[in-house]
């Protein structure tokens, strides 16, 4: 099998027509990849040998044998080849390159911090940016009506304009311990001839690991062509590859519409939207850009189940009355090879609970939330938060968040200069953004974890 | 667009515009802006893009507001709204010139028959293409109907 320089593995495999990339343990059944952004362990596979390979995220190489795995994988020998851990001493670790993590390092950079280390485990900068072909709402300043994909080039230029900016792609931190003085990280850089263990010793870190997608229960959600709307937007926004042919997109809120045009522009069919609440969660004006096209919207509608043999064939959809019970009779059995899931998103925040930040479950922040003062300090001396790891919300404001928490941190050792006017700044236009209707949730959110600081007030 | 009500567009995605003040006889001569974004979104582009600030804005979170005769048509605002919410309607005798967004691949040539769109993507009849402006990713194409359409289509469809 052959592929495109640029693919990863689940994006090559699924242009070959290969969907299905594991079987489940007990009952033998079909998966294929669910978020396509390395925080799911749908896309598992052995490549050369070494199991548990995240092929949504791994870069594809010349002659990889990839197999599936019918088992829990066992790590051999050859997956850390014997080399000495490396050390890395810096004054700011910013782990994830997304918009938060990216204004966070340039923040820091601008305030002339020596020694900035940007972490990522994708292959290219940018996060989520990547992928969104649509133009950003919010003002100027925030880079309103210019494409994701276009901000993310330009960060990425900027980032590498600086020389007190070293990044590290393809590395996943997998531990974090805190220190008095220094934290220490541990991480994996996967490099050609094997991985690298990486001990890395910074004053402040900056946790900007973004967030995952949900998944729904019903019968059939683990067959390949259910897809998260994330993974759904890399495979035909980064890797340029068809997901399917009809797709039945579930949720209505903005990603569901956005991601529903971005289908449409790709010249895949989008049969509907369908939406659980009574109304259209999203903004109305991607809602209208899906109806004119002649996508219908259906509210009060959900999945019954999906049925395939090895990979989705069709779905039963089911109207709900007013407290979500499904009405008999009113199921729809509508045909389609993609069910695209597009739900909301729980925050990511492993690592931060790890290091001992304080952690509490804010239902408008997603899930669990760091708890974080105003200038996106955490309850552990040194470590900072921003974007989606402390609340869901936009990328306008994730970027806003980065800025904060990148000025926060450069203060705290120093480099203070015009900090407390930039941090003012910042937080009025959060304030700004968040005053709105569409701002409500993330408002009682941030208020909920401003009280959390304050008091401990347990919701 | 002060006196327009939204019958359960949150429900469908469409707007009804029964209760649209449309502009009058003459600014629509003239060719004015019209600006489908009805909800209190943070964005405000199109006021900045203004370039003779016919858009006012209270403060971010605020419903655009256009001052017909100020505005001069000028299109600009179709091309940087990031919802696609802004269309340019420009009476002609009994024709109408239409400019829509459009992101869609392939772009439509001017001379171009196309099918004309409603808000619900109806097919309600035929359009000429006649102009075509693909400067950003968001192509500004401007086509002709008839002018009982002007307020009707939205989009387009090539065969």
């Amino acid at each position: 099998m052959s592929g495109q320089e640029g693919d990863s593995i689940a994006s090559a495999l699924h242009i070959n027509g290969v969907k299905t990339l594991s079987h489940s343990l007990r009952f033998y059944r079909p998966r294929g990849f669910f978020c396509g952004i390395g925080k799911c362990s749908s896309c598992f596979m052995t490549v050369n040998d070494i199991p548990n390979v995240r092929t949504c995220i791994t870069p594809l190489k010349n002659d990889i044998r990839v197999k599936e795995q019918d088992r829990v994988g066992i790590i051999t020998d050859k997956k850390f080849i014997n080399r000495k851990r490396k050390k890395i001493d810096t004054d700011i670790t910013i782990v994830g390159s997304g918009p938060a993590g990216l204004m966070a390092a340039i923040t820091a950079a601008k305030q002339n911090v020596p020694k900035i280390l940007l972490i990522d485990e994708n292959h290219l900068i940018g996060g989520q940016l990547i992928k969104q072909t649509h133009k950003f709402f919010g003002s100027k300043e925030e880079k309103a009506g210019i494409r994701g994909v276009d901000i993310a080039v330009d960060f990425e230029k900027q980032v590498k304009g600086y020389k007190n900016i070293e990044f590290m792609l393809e590395t996943t931190v997998v531990g974090c311990y805190n220190g008095e003085k220094v934290h220490k990280l541990i991480a994996v850089k996967r490099l050609k001839d094997g991985d690298q263990l990486f001990e890395i010793n910074s004053k402040k870190v900056i946790f900007a690991c973004g967030a995952m997608e949900n998944m729904l229960a019903f019968p059939g959600n683990d067959l390949p062509g259910v897809y998260g709307a994330g993974g759904v937007q890399t495979l035909m926004n980064v890797y340029g590859v068809k997901p399917g042919d009809k797709v039945v997109m579930v949720g209505a809120g903005n990603v569901g519409l956005i991601v529903s045009y971005q289908l449409l522009q790709a010249g895949v069919n989008v049969d509907r939207v369908i939406e659980i609440m009574s109304k259209i969660g999203g903004y109305h004006v991607h809602a209208a850009k899906l109806r004119r096209c002649g996508v219908p919207i259906f509210t009060s509608c959900s999945v019954k189940e999906v049925y395939g043999k090895d990979k989705v064939e069709g779905v039963i959809l089911v109207r709900v009355d007013n407290s979500f019970k499904p009405v008999s009779g009113t199921e729809e059995d509508v045909t389609c090879d993609t069910l695209c899931i597009a739900v909301g998103l729980t925050p990511s925040i492993r690592l931060l609970e790890q290091i001992g930040a304080k952690i509490e479950f804010i239902p408008e922040a997603g899930g669990h939330i760091a708890v974080h003062d105003s200038t996106m300090k955490t309850n552990v001396n040194g470590i900072y938060v921003a974007g989606d790891s402390s609340g869901i919300e936009e990328a306008s404001t994730a970027m806003i968040e980065g800025e904060l928490a990148g000025i926060s941190a450069a203060a705290s050792i120093g480099y203070d200069k015009n900090a407390k006017k930039i941090m003012k700044k910042c937080m009025k236009a959060l304030n700004q953004f968040r005053s709105g209707p569409f701002g409500e949730k993330p408002r009682i959110c941030k208020e909920k974890i401003a009280c959390c600081w304050n008091g401990g007030i347990n919701y | 667009m002060e006196g327009l009500t939204i019958k359960n567009y949150k429900e469908t995605g469409v707007l009804c515009l029964k209760d649209l003040k449309i502009p009058s006889e003459k600014q629509l001569r003239k060719g004015v802006a019209i600006i489908e974004c009805i909800q209190e979104i943070p964005c405000d582009p199109c006021v900045a893009i203004c370039p003779v600030n016919s858009i006012f804005m209270k403060d971010i979170n605020d419903i655009p507001k256009i001052e017909y005769d100020k505005c001069t048509g000028c299109k600009r605002c179709v091309s940087i709204c990031p919802g696609l919410a802004i269309f340019v309607i420009k009476i002609q005798d009994d024709k109408a010139q239409v400019t829509i967004p459009y992101e869609f691949l392939p772009i439509p040539k001017v001379g171009d028959n196309v099918n004309a769109l409603d808000r619900e993507g109806n097919v309600i009849g035929n359009a000429k293409v006649i102009k075509v402006n693909s400067k950003s990713k968001t192509t500004v194409i401007t086509i002709e109907v008839e002018k009982e359409q002007a307020m009707e289509v939205r989009n387009i469809k090539l065969d």
